[in-house]
């Protein structure tokens, strides 16, 4: 699934400020549990999440993680969001609830 | 001209027949600066050339180490050492150690506090999630006194 598909699938805005070209994403996690996420999540997926704060970021860089979505209006903060950046990792924001978010990216195909 | 690039293939072959080390310093309970040695180490072994997906593997359990050492104690160092055929990481701390190991390495098990919990860790997958990353991974510890893991990842394997 393209990234601006997810995007507009979800009415998610871009946190970073860095360009990017769209680009396809295999499939997708949702935990709030960072170790879980080391652990049961392949790379290049896309994390779902609730949680915004710096670890969340690290978790991406060391699971090799490229975008995440925070759910629920939740925003990290500026010290996050350029962590991010400097690691090139994407971050989206959408006001939808995780149960949506899953629920609406599952049934446009997207798997885990 | 061609002597320079005579000079850059010998320092290239240097660089990776050589063993590389070094050391970090974890402080315990900064959150904000939890992860740079496990980035930093990520870097490093990017630079030497190392296949991704054993870069991943290393990161993620360097990670899970440099957190239990920020979470759980007042400090730590983290030691690396790369040769052609293992990366092999040692992380010392200054307590409180663990009682039952045995147990802290069952899946699901933890001692964290509520707002280490908040932050997304301490459930319990830590140790498992290294030792699963890991080709070889050595314990030791007593309570009251510090303690050292020690992991090791095949560099030739895959």
């Amino acid at each position: 699934m393209m990234i601006n598909e997810i995007k507009e699938t979800l009415q998610a805005e871009t946190l970073t400020g860095m360009p990017y070209t769209d680009f396809d994403i295999k499939g997708a996690y949702s935990a709030d549990l960072m170790s879980d996420v080391l652990a049961f999540c392949n790379s290049e997926l896309l994390l779902i999440t609730a949680l915004t704060n710096a670890q969340v970021i690290r978790t991406a860089e060391f699971a090799d993680i490229r975008v995440i979505i925070f759910v629920q209006g939740k925003r990290p903060d500026i010290d996050a969001v350029a962590l991010s950046e400097e690691k090139g990792i994407l971050l989206l924001a959408t006001r939808l609830p995780m149960f949506e978010v899953c629920g609406r990216l599952y049934g446009k195909g997207l798997r885990s | 001209m061609e002597k320079d690039c005579e000079v850059e293939v010998v320092m290239m072959y240097d660089k990776f027949e050589k063993n590389v080390e070094g050391v970090f310093f974890l402080k315990g309970k900064d959150f904000t600066n939890a992860g740079t040695a496990s980035s930093e180490l990520k870097t490093i072994l990017g630079e030497i050339g190392i296949n991704q997906s054993i870069i991943r593997r290393a990161a993620i359990a360097a990670f899970e180490a440099e957190m239990n050492v920020i979470i759980y104690t007042p400090a730590g160092m983290m030691h690396y050492s790369v040769t052609p055929e293992i990366l092999k990481v040692v992380v010392e701390d200054m307590g409180p150690g663990i009682e039952d190991i045995e147990l802290a390495m069952t899946e699901g098990y933890s001692t964290a506090p509520d707002y280490i919990r908040e932050m997304g860790f301490g459930s319990g997958m830590g140790l498992p999630n290294i030792k699963k990353n890991t080709d070889e991974m050595k314990i030791t510890s007593s309570p009251g006194e510090g303690t050292t893991l020690e992991f090791v990842i095949n560099l030739k394997k895959e």
